[in-house]
């Protein structure tokens, strides 16, 4: 198709052709950023994690007399395991995604002090005997906890138990012993040192920390006997059993323990919630760029529609002179194409530049370049589709136009 | 003339149906994405207490140990260690000065029957209420004397006097908090400032309902109560907090200028070099912020928010360029009408001005289109589970602004095509005729 004509016409209209190529950017360097960042959140509210997140439901008894805890705790234990469906169950300081957090920062030298460089922040997750079973926690290397391993930790009037022995995520140890053997290794928390003898699949922490993905894994699990500390009941049972398992537990904790307040949650809905801002930021940019997509085609239908009815004339010329109906649909799908064309190369450099810039603001990665061209072909698509009903009506103009004097 | 131009406007919008609903629906959809996100970038960033911002301080020293400290670099620390809130406190430098820490309080009714609750308590110290103009309904704060005695006194929340004693005054009766009788000195009015300025830091959420209970942090602390969030450099026995070297308090103090603000922030310098002096300190950063500072500095808007009003802007930028494109179009096909008026004598003004009176009834239509948009949004909000979702209401500021902002985002769109139009000469455009 020539398309000097095409050029020759639109340097007649160059305010509007401007316009549509204007909208055209400003919707191709949204779009980028906007999708780009649906995926990013999309990415997160599907983070792995490798506990049992269908058959975990999360007891919380709290308001408990604290001198009473080393008694109450295997009762309420032993209550949950007698329960019908239950698997295993176990107490614990905190859970990944309830944004309860507890950190500690675990250094690879004695005596290093909390505060000095070097030292990796983790989230700490103390249990009760059977945690792991509890938890559903895939072990990689080495073995779990023994017994004695168990009723020997204690917290005393500290944040950290005095055992000996830990386990920690595969991220964890890989960045604290970047391509070495985690196993048998020591970690100190100023004079406290502990040996990893296990390391498990990657667990989130309660809550995302600031030092992006792969510290969202930074987690280290300590063995500990009963203990004021440990809050939450994670039971363990087959998925379905888990809304009858939650009800029952709340109803038979709060009976044993009168003056708590028992709250119960299955773990899916403990995440849920935990990325409910997140799916709703999600669902939000959807929409806007459903409309912001809609409102741009109109944008083309009108303007496009404009051309057509101005150019009527000059089309039934062309079509008395020998055009067929299709040279008439091409010459405006062609035209549709240069100006979507023309939009798309200065939106990509647009969507580049706000992604620098957000980058600069907030909490934003560099985008895949592969986002850029993406865009470009959502809206070259936008634009032939617009443009197709305006350029059928085209086409369909009778040559006998040419005749009639307007 | 006016009168004139509105009916022209008027019949040239009725004239083309599509083109209008286009223009004017599209204008809609941004300026009521603009408003809603508006509204709540407003409310979260908004001063909670205006009339006093700008004399409420908070001031930052760093306990840590040296060792990862970069001189000019390390910001100070964003609570305070027992040790040094208390030495600050009891100086009394400032006009006034509280020490905050949030505790999770568990209410026992008087009656046997109704189970015990969960609610948000407040640890602090007597100034809190006079500092933060705190209303009351019925009673008081406590005195300083109250704390000295560790007297089990405490304010409590109108929401909190409703569910226990159906609104009546309460002052002089007892609430059992974390299996304690505390006696009731006060109930407070509605008070629920936004951002919860005074908590953040200290654990909990920054925007939402207001707190439930106050107590002398001293008494609260006495009877074991704990605070929600603990920051410690060193391990230590948690079990003694006064000692521990965590930080989990927050200061305010109340100062009259800035002048003595610059007074403060030295007097908050010498006493750490002071600390240093004798081993307890090392790092000698110091910070005195103002309250909005402070919260800017702190980013305590969530980054989404702020994304979601440039998208928001970014969107209507997107409608304003389209309206101008079909705005352009329609006015381009009048070429002769406006050749015909201009013949008859018209000014170019009078062209210009004609449809600019146009575009405006469009933003207008537009603006009352994007109002039921903006409250369509604001009930989504609503309906998040987001902490302030509760609040996010148009306000009579905001209703203003979507005019403004609809009747701008028109005007600036019909600037080019009006100016094209008055260009239009008649001479052609009659002769084609």
């Amino acid at each position: 198709m020539e398309i000097r004509p095409i050029l020759a016409s639109l340097r007649k209209h160059r305010i509007p052709a401007l316009l549509i190529v204007l909208e055209i950017a400003l919707a191709c360097a949204v779009l980028c950023n906007a999708v780009f960042m649906i995926g990013q959140r999309v990415t997160d509210i599907h983070l792995p994690n490798a506990i049992d997140e269908q058959g975990i439901s999360v007891i919380d008894i709290q308001g408990t007399d604290p001198k009473q805890a080393v008694d109450d705790i295997p009762r309420y234990l032993t209550f949950l395991r007698g329960m019908a469906g239950v698997q295993a169950a176990a107490a614990t300081n905190t859970l990944p995604l309830n944004s309860n957090e507890w950190m500690t920062s675990l250094s690879t030298t004695p005596d290093a002090l909390v505060t000095a460089k070097g030292s990796v922040n983790a989230s700490v997750y103390l249990f009760t005997r059977g945690g792991e079973q509890a938890l559903g926690l895939r072990l990689l290397q080495g073995r779990w906890f023994n017994a004695d391993e168990y009723a020997d930790s204690t917290l005393g009037d500290s944040y950290m138990p005095n055992t000996h022995v830990i386990a920690v995520t595969d991220s964890l140890a890989k960045r604290m012993w970047p391509g070495e053997l985690a196993l048998g290794k020591r970690v100190y928390v100023e004079k406290l040192s502990y040996t990893v003898v296990a390391v498990v699949a990657d667990v989130l922490r309660p809550a995302r920390e600031m030092d992006g993905n792969p510290g969202f894994y930074h987690t280290v699990f300590f063995p500990l006997s009963e203990s004021k500390e440990l809050g939450y009941y994670v039971v363990r049972s087959a998925p379905q059993d888990r809304q009858r398992i939650v009800r029952e537990a709340v109803q038979g904790l709060s009976a044993l323990a009168p003056q708590a307040v028992v709250k119960g949650t299955t773990f899916s809905e403990m995440r849920n919630k935990y990325f409910a801002d997140m799916s709703s930021m999600v669902w939000m940019l959807v929409l806007v760029c459903v409309v912001m997509l809609a409102v741009t085609a109109f944008g083309i239908v009108g303007l496009t529609s404009f051309w057509v009815s101005q150019r009527r004339r000059q089309i039934g010329i062309r079509r008395a002179v020998g055009a067929t109906r299709g040279h008439i649909l091409h010459y405006f799908q062609t035209e549709n194409f240069l100006l979507s064309t023309a939009g798309v190369v200065i939106g990509m450099a647009l969507a580049f530049g706000i992604n620098l810039y957000l980058m600069q603001h907030y909490e934003m990665n560099r985008m895949p370049w592969y986002y850029l061209p993406g865009g470009a072909m959502a809206l070259w698509l936008l634009g032939q589709l617009a443009v197709l009903g305006p350029a059928l009506r085209a086409a369909a103009v009778p040559p006998v136009v040419a005749t009639r004097s307007v | 003339m006016f009168g004139y131009y509105l009916d022209l406007a008027l019949r040239s919008l009725k004239r083309n149906k599509v083109l209008t609903t286009l223009m004017v629906l599209s204008l809609a959809l941004g300026i009521g994405a603009c408003i809603t996100t508006l509204t709540v970038l407003k409310l979260l960033s908004g001063d909670p207490i205006p009339q006093k911002s700008a004399r409420l301080f908070y001031p930052q020293i760093d306990p840590l140990p040296l060792a990862g400290y970069v001189a000019g670099k390390t910001r100070p620390q964003d609570t305070l260690t027992y040790v040094d809130a208390m030495n600050l406190l009891h100086v009394r430098k400032a006009e006034r000065q509280v020490v905050t820490a949030l505790t999770q309080a568990k209410v026992t009714p008087p009656e046997r029957a109704r189970k015990p609750f969960f609610s948000d308590g407040v640890m602090t110290t007597a100034d809190f209420f006079a500092m933060f103009d705190v209303p009351f309904q019925y009673g008081s704060g406590w005195s300083a004397a109250d704390e000295n005695d560790r007297a089990r006194v405490a304010v409590i929340a109108g929401f909190l006097n409703d569910k226990l004693f159906d609104g009546a005054n309460s002052v002089g009766k007892t609430i059992r908090v974390n299996e304690h009788d505390y006696r009731i000195v006060g109930v407070l009015k509605p008070w629920s400032p936004q951002p919860r300025f005074y908590a953040h830091m200290l654990g909990g959420h920054n925007y939402g309902n207001g707190d439930a209970v106050f107590m002398p942090l001293l008494s609260a602390r006495a009877d074991g109560m704990d605070d929600e969030s603990n920051n410690c450099y060193a391990v230590g026995d948690v079990s003694k907090l006064e000692t521990a070297p965590c930080m989990w308090l927050g200061m305010w103090v109340e100062l009259r200028s800035a002048l003595d603000a610059v007074a403060y922030k030295s007097f908050l310098s010498n006493y750490v070099k002071q600390q240093i002096a004798l081993g307890r300190l090392h790092r000698p950063e110091v910070a005195l912020p103002a309250l909005m500072p402070w919260l800017r500095s702190m980013q305590i808007v969530p980054d989404d928010v702020r994304l979601q009003a440039g998208l928001a802007f970014g969107f209507l930028l997107i409608c304003v360029v389209n309206t101008v494109g079909l705005l352009l179009a329609k006015c381009l096909r009048r070429s002769r009408e406006i050749g015909v008026r201009r013949a008859l004598g018209a000014s170019r003004w009078a062209i210009f001005a004609q449809f600019m009176v146009e575009a405006g009834m469009i933003g207008l239509t537009g603006g009352v289109f994007g109002l039921v948009f903006a409250e369509l949004g604001l009930w989504a909000v609503r309906h998040q589970p987001a902490q302030y979702a509760s609040l996010a209401h148009l306000d009579l500021p905001m209703f203003l602004a979507n005019f403004v902002l609809a009747l701008l985002a028109s005007l600036v769109a019909g600037l080019l095509p009006a100016w094209r139009a008055c260009m239009v000469a008649p001479a052609p455009q009659l002769k084609a005729a």
